[in-house]
């Protein structure tokens, strides 16, 4: 993309709402320290610089968004969270709090929940504006900075000027923390825009476990709004499960990038659970930068109605002897639609690569519609990179079968659904996980056309 | 009630061509009844068109189970009126367990009236009742973990159908060539596990198979000659004793009509299988 090009696009997509007035406004809600403000700006002055996405760009070929008029949303705010609010989400902070030792939720960018600091031996999981308070040079040193770019596009461009709360969890050399910890980010009642940054630290020979959901209940607006980004350091022989489901209502527009960096002998298993959102379209990369390094990375995606899910993976390896694993899988019903764009990159000096990716969709539906497009770019000339991809229907021999079984249609296309995504679920080794997305997939199911 | 699985002049066709011609057979509880015939003769068609198979058309006749019509059921409404089929290719169900299909079959079947969502079977029980027949038919315990079908041998494939039999308990139970792929050894194994939940359940028995040595264990009083489309000879095990020394020849002979019909069939099948 040449400067001249994205120059004579259109830009009456930018929006009054986050113009100059109200990114002003925003920053004088907020005392935060200079270095922090002055971060936004530019983020903010590459907002202003950089185009709005179109179907001209690769990755905006197959996912309209001439629904999203950002000008219908404006800069979130934290504002007091209703006992209604409260209510409508309890239930999800309780299936989390049931299941995981302690985390944070909020609630319309407002915290809503602190971590219990004693069970955390050490390590550090508290919200973002908290961290910039008391953990500046934490902050400083990794937010948006390596991992995530800023200025990756107009998006990245406006999460970075506005984000407004999030979460860090920071756990230091050698802390392992056994029990896995959640955090849970909410929309409800009068709550439209949702602008989280997760921000997650292990420094070397650290350990620890994170389930992280966007959920929304019961909102009031037609639309709601979540512009988010996710950063990953794991440290050299470090081991970080991340579990990120995305579980809002239908009506949510989703946007989301998503990166980890993982250093020498470091692992990472990354688990993406795609089951919400009106669209959706989420950036998720690894980078293998140091030698040994390994990342697994499971998707399990479920769409209904018109809903519309846009995944575009990377895998970078950039240091010997890495490896990297990806297996998406997806069910579609009705007319939705998936569409996952995958990339094995290996650099020069990556020799010894070993690296797979692979997606699997299951259409229940004439109308819904499933893209795959996996991609390879090696440079290193000893490696072994495999890719693969499939589609299908339901078969019609398996539910012949387990009917002669006795088993009804319904319930044996149920099991076949379940069936197709146990390979995923085999991999993914937190179990309250795994039954939280057997559970979503089954109602979905249940809940289609 | 009668206790019987009874077909009257049943006709079936796929793809608009008719394949069974007009087949009569009751077989009564605890009977065992062998159906033999050449390839393409229709065998399989009727072990499909009996269960429920939606591409094998019933365009005339009768079936009934205990009394009951089969043909207006679905699939697996006819399992949970007590019909049994072994399939001859076991299809696999990638991602699911023996132990959870069949928890799910066993529930339906033993309380037809269950609603979807509703408990299934209490896992002690199940698990308890699964082990035992597993124990029975000599299978190892690691079985009911793996999924269903998914990379089985033969001989596997042929001993999960048999164990599905054993905890479905059906008053009829159709064998289609459930000898076909296996040795010797693993012939008998599953013999005899078809012989215990027969003689247990009082179960009426189908073998539909080529071959005389699975009869040499699941001994038919009755044997039935499907040619053409239609069962052309009836009568006790001297009839297997003949098609062994003899063949076809005999019948091809003496039913010249339904011989053409056989090889139109034969034909066909051949042709389906080039493509």
């Amino acid at each position: 993309m040449t400067p001249a090009t994205a120059a004579s696009r259109p830009r009456q997509s930018l929006p009054a709402s986050f113009g100059d007035d109200a990114f002003e406004a925003f920053l004088r809600r907020r005392d935060e320290p200079e270095w922090l403000i002055e971060r936004r700006r530019a983020a903010f002055a590459s907002f202003q610089a950089l185009p709005w996405p179109s179907a001209r760009d690769e990755e905006w070929r197959r996912t309209d968004i001439r629904g999203f008029k950002a000008a219908d949303f404006a800069p979130p705010e934290a504002v007091a969270v209703s006992e209604r609010d409260h209510a409508a989400i309890a239930p999800l902070v309780a299936a989390l709090a049931g299941s995981y030792a302690t985390g944070t939720a909020t609630i319309n960018a407002s915290t809503t929940q602190r971590a219990d600091a004693r069970t955390l031996g050490g390590a550090i999981l508290v919200d973002l504006p908290t961290a910039v308070r008391e953990y500046p040079e934490i902050v400083r040193r990794y937010l948006l900075t390596d991992c995530v770019n800023p200025a990756a596009d107009a998006l990245s461009a406006l999460h970075a000027a506005f984000w407004t709360n999030g979460t860090l969890l920071y756990v230091p050399k050698g802390v392992k923390l056994a029990a896995p910890l959640y955090s849970l980010v909410a929309l409800a009642g009068a709550g439209r825009v949702d602008f989280d940054h997760t921000l997650i630290v292990l420094e070397d020979g650290a350990e620890a476990a994170l389930v992280r959901e966007t959920a929304s209940r019961r909102t009031e607006a037609r639309s709601a709004l979540h512009v988010g980004a996710v950063e990953v350091f794991v440290g050299a022989g470090s081991n970080l499960r991340f579990v990120n489901i995305q579980n809002w209502d239908d009506d949510v527009w989703h946007f989301s990038r998503e990166r980890a960096l993982v250093d020498a002998g470091g692992s990472i298993q990354w688990t993406v659970g795609g089951l919400g959102a009106r669209l959706a379209k989420v950036n998720q990369e690894v980078m293998l930068r140091g030698e040994r390094s390994d990342a697994q990375v499971n998707g399990v995606m479920f769409t209904t109605g018109r809903q519309h899910l846009a995944y575009f993976t990377r895998q970078d390896h950039a240091a010997p002897h890495t490896h990297s694993d990806l297996l998406y899988k997806g069910g579609l019903l009705d007319g939705s639609r998936i569409v996952w764009k995958g990339m094995i990159r290996v650099e020069k000096d990556a020799q010894r690569t070993d690296a797979y990716q692979k997606n699997d969709s299951l259409l229940l539906s004439e109308e819904s519609r499933a893209d795959s497009i996996p991609g390879l770019e090696i440079e290193a000339n000893d490696v072994r990179c495999t890719h693969g991809a499939t589609a299908g229907r339901v078969d019609e021999d398996m539910i012949f079968y387990a009917q002669a079984r006795g088993v009804p249609r319904e319930t044996a296309i149920r099991l076949i659904v379940e069936g197709f995504f146990a390979n995923v679920y085999d991999r993914i080794t937190l179990e309250p996980v795994r039954e939280t997305l057997r559970q979503a997939v089954a109602a979905k199911l249940g809940h289609g056309k | 009630m009668s206790a019987e699985l009874r077909i009257e002049n049943l006709h079936v066709a796929i793809d608009g061509k008719e394949i069974l011609k007009g087949v009569d057979l009751t077989i009564r509880k605890g009977e065992v009844h062998a159906l033999m015939g050449p390839n393409g003769s229709g065998k399989s068609t009727l072990s499909y068109a009996l269960m429920g198979h939606p591409n094998y058309e019933v365009t005339a006749g009768v079936a009934t189970i205990n009394g009951t019509d089969l043909l207006s059921m679905e699939a697996d409404e006819r399992a949970k009126a007590g019909l049994f089929l072994a399939f001859q290719y076991p299809t696999s169900i990638p991602g699911v367990t023996v132990a959870n299909f069949l928890r799910h079959a066993v529930t339906n079947v033993r309380r037809p009236d269950r609603k979807e969502g509703e408990d299934l079977m209490p896992m002690r029980d199940f698990r308890k009742e699964l082990r035992e027949q597993m124990e029975a038919l000599g299978v190892d315990g690691e079985f009911a973990r793996r999924y269903l079908n998914e990379g089985f041998s033969g001989g596997e494939k042929k001993r999960a159908e048999v164990l599905q039999m054993a905890m479905l308990r059906p008053s009829f139970a159709i064998l289609d060539e459930t000898d076909s792929g296996l040795d010797i050894d693993a012939v008998r194994i599953v013999s005899e596990g078809v012989n215990r939940v027969a003689e247990s359940q009082g179960t009426g028995v189908l073998v539909i198979t080529h071959y005389k040595r699975i009869l040499d264990y699941i001994k038919p009083s009755f044997v039935h000659i499907l040619f053409g489309g239609r069962i052309v000879e009836s009568g006790g095990p001297e009839l297997v004793d003949r098609l062994e020394r003899e063949g076809y020849d005999w019948i091809r002979e003496k039913y010249p009509e339904a011989a053409r019909d056989e090889d139109e069939l034969e034909a066909k099948e051949a042709a389906s299988l080039a493509v």
